[in-house]
């Protein structure tokens, strides 16, 4: 069976040990996850996560099912028609051309987020393969420091 | 009404119906023990081992279907009852396990007796709560009976820290749950189920693979009606023993490792099987590519991560089994011609003839299979059969004539030793109008004899019938077949003399050599109504089959071991 890439969101309730019930989940069951992104839903006692997952149809199938399973879940949306978008931090030394890592931070939708005496940090946050294809680019201004955050993401409709 | 933590815990037991509690105090739920004494609503069981308590409110729960309950203290407490959450979650009984914790101001400290009792239970529980106020504990003590016995029942565990037991809050006993996270689907689709009907009502070799759900949604009388209608054979899990009665002629007998070769050649040929909660468990699919390979898939079970984990389903069907049989059944009614499947029949009833279940009987020595076709003789009905984990549990499971749900009392998904005394315990507590019976082992007996004490001294007459074969009897026989004989650490030649062990207890021990002997020991027991040990010593040698070997395929089964 294929392998693939899935972004599932889940919507649970705010208690104690919530995250540890669902990495505890993949942990227990050999899932895997690439990323994981989370923080609560404004005015509701209600955190979303992203999951950022691998696996055969019918991994994701039992991944989704278990993910239902556990008591405090509310919801699990598979995402099928999204927007995702990733951040990336990159911090550069000061010596480095600073309007040229405008310019490329510029071509993915970012920018500068500061410059101090030492470094220069950028910020971007795009599509998960713009954010790579930026830290590919970036390469050759020597960054220091990489961040990424996991993926989000929204249906579309 | 302002209470303590521990006044609404011990409220809770009495407005939920509890009338037993097992468990075993300590520092951290002493408050709740102090409460317990001054009430009179429900008694308390004090095990000698806190995994006992457990597996007590476990076979007490298996044997009624309500839910099993056990108190425990704070860390080494909690740890040992980790083995009966275990067991009770891989066999989905509902249980509701309460344990002491170390003050909120001192969690996180390390502090004595202190361990993550919720992290641990986390995996092996339908849910868990530390309770971080006595504000919240009447609804926690609410949801938690509710979870442990709605949908797939599960055991919950509820962790409480010793300075929410003393603190002082409203108690206001919530009169129903609404969890909007939680909402089992307990009714089928309807469209599903007609197509279903339909797959029943023009199948050729259709098979009935019944499982552990239905004794959970109480539907056994409604699975009978169906098999009677559609004269439709059937197999039974071990978690589904006592389904079907024994001699009902639809019934093929047990499936799997150590099935009847009538009842895994069904499944092999079969071109649709109608499953009724079971979990398509390793031990009973062999290897997955090769199983039920020519049939299509009826499966109803309510948890739907049950649907499609492991094979995939042609017709899934979410919901209560009880609910969606009620649909069910009248609709493949309507079509269904039993006579459809009589070519079928014959077939099944020809492998029955030339393999059915069976054992060569001695007279010089006692085979372990005899003891429990002959409980099976002079108790039958009367009965409800606990057992430990081995091979004793294979041919309890294999040879005893179960009439009814319930009647049959195993750790299954975990295969637990040590389980068989302390359920039966709680089934006789549960059940006193039955002769409660422990088919156990010599491995097993001793993994909790300490239950000794806790039978006699609460009245509870258990039998303990121990097919004695100086062995570790099932890992022996895996040793024999593909080991090459090399029986590293399974010899038992050592023992204890079990009649005086029980004895040094309370209780009264037998020792059997012979047929005769067996009788008298068994109608002494049950005519006494005392705890009672009775040591069978059986043919050494003797090995359960049929058998699937591990990872094998259910139609080619080991039937016969030549050395
Ligand atoms: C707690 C535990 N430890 C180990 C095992 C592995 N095991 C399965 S059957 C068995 C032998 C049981 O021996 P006995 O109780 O004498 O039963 P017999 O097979 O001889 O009938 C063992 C060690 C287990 N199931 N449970
Ligand atoms: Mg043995």
């Amino acid at each position: 069976m294929k392998v693939e890439r899935r972004i599932i969101s889940v919507v649970v309730q705010n208690e104690h040990s919530v995250l540890a019930r669902i990495t505890g989940l993949f942990a227990a069951r050999g899932y895997n996850i690439e990323t994981l992104t989370v923080a609560p839903i404004p005015d509701s006692d209600m955190s979303r996560l992203t999951i950022e997952t691998r696996g055969n149809v019918r991994v994701i199938e039992q991944i989704i099912k278990q993910l239902h399973k556990l008591i405090p879940t509310f919801k699990v949306i598979e995402h099928e028609e999204m927007i995702e978008k990733e951040m990336v931090m990159m911090k550069f030394p000061i010596n480095e051309s600073l309007s040229n890592i405008q310019a490329l931070c510029e071509a993915y939708n970012g920018g500068i987020a500061n410059v101090s005496s030492q470094h220069i940090i950028t910020m971007v946050a795009d599509e998960p393969k713009r954010v790579r294809h930026f830290i590919e680019a970036a390469q050759r201004f020597h960054p220091v420091e990489i961040v990424r955050g996991g993926v989000v993401a929204m249906e579309r409709e | 009404m302002e209470m303590t933590g521990a006044q609404m815990v011990i409220e809770a037991m009495k407005l939920e119906g509890v009338d037993t509690v097992f468990g075993y105090p300590g520092g951290a739920i002493m408050n709740v023990y102090d409460e317990l004494y001054k009430q009179s609503d429900f008694r308390h069981i004090l095990t000698r081992h806190e995994q006992a308590a457990v597996h007590a409110a476990e076979g007490y729960a298996r044997a009624t279907g309500k839910v099993g309950v056990a108190f425990v203290t704070s860390g080494p407490g909690f740890t040992n009852a980790v083995t009966g959450l275990a067991t009770a979650y891989m066999d989905s009984i509902p249980l509701v396990v309460i344990s002491g914790q170390v003050p909120i101001t001192l969690i996180g400290t390390d502090a004595f007796q202190e361990i993550d009792a919720t992290g641990i239970s986390r995996s092996c529980t339908k849910h868990n709560y530390l309770v971080r106020s006595a504000k919240e504990l009447p609804r926690i003590l609410k949801e938690a009976f509710y979870l442990a016995s709605s949908g797939r029942p599960g055991p919950v565990h509820i962790d409480i820290p010793k300075d929410v037991t003393a603190e002082l809050a409203k108690f206001d006993y919530p009169t129903h749950v609404d969890l909007p996270t939680y909402r089992p689907t307990t009714k089928g689709n309807v469209r599903q189920i007609k197509k279903a009907a339909e797959a029943i009502c023009s199948a050729k070799r259709p098979v009935f693979y019944l499982g552990g759900g239905i004794i959970h949604s109480g539907s056994a009388d409604l699975v009978r009606e169906f098999v009677n209608a559609t004269q439709i054979p059937a197999v039974e899990t071990l978690m589904a023993r006592g389904t079907l009665r024994h001699d009902d002629p639809m019934l093929l007998g047990m499936v799997g490792m150590h099935g009847t070769y009538q009842a895994n050649m069904a499944m092999s040929e079969a071109d649709l099987m109608i499953a009724l909660g079971p979990r398509f468990d390793d031990r009973v699919t062999g290897k997955l590519s090769e199983f039920a390979k020519h049939a299509k898939i009826i499966h109803v079970d309510i948890d739907p991560s049950s649907i499609g984990k492991l094979v995939d389903v042609d017709y899934p069907i979410v919901g209560d089994l009880k609910e969606v049989l009620e649909v069910m059944i009248p609709k493949v009614k309507e079509h269904v011609d039993p006579d459809r499947y009589q070519p079928w029949r014959d077939i099944l009833k020809r492998y029955n003839e030339i393999h059915p279940l069976k054992y060569e009987d001695s007279e010089k020595v006692i085979k372990p299979q005899w003891v429990i076709e002959r409980v099976g003789e002079l108790l039958g009905e009367d009965a409800v059969i606990s057992t430990d984990v081995g091979q004793h549990q294979m041919w309890t499971a294999q040879f005893y004539p179960f009439s009814f749900p319930r009647q049959f009392v195993t750790s299954g998904g975990l295969g637990t030793m040590g389980f068989g005394f302390p359920a039966a315990m709680g089934v006789k507590r549960a059940r006193p109008d039955k002769v409660s019976v422990n088919f156990t082992g010599d491995g097993s007996i001793l993994m909790n004899i300490q239950e000794l004490v806790t039978a006699v001294e609460s009245r509870l007459p258990v039998i303990n019938i121990i097919l004695n074969n100086h062995y570790l009897g099932m890992v022996r026989q895996w040793q024999t077949f593909f080991y090459e004989k090399r029986y590293a650490e399974t010899d038992l030649s050592f023992q204890p003399d079990f009649v005086r062990l029980a004895e040094a207890c309370g209780g009264v021990g037998y020792r059997v050599e012979t047929k005769d002997e067996f009788d008298e020991a068994l109608k002494d027991a049950v005519e006494k109504g005392v705890v009672a040990m009775i040591d069978v010593i059986v043919d050494r040698n003797e090995n359960v089959l049929p058998m699937v070997p591990s990872g094998g395929t259910l139609y080619n089964m080991m039937l016969e071991f030549k050395d």
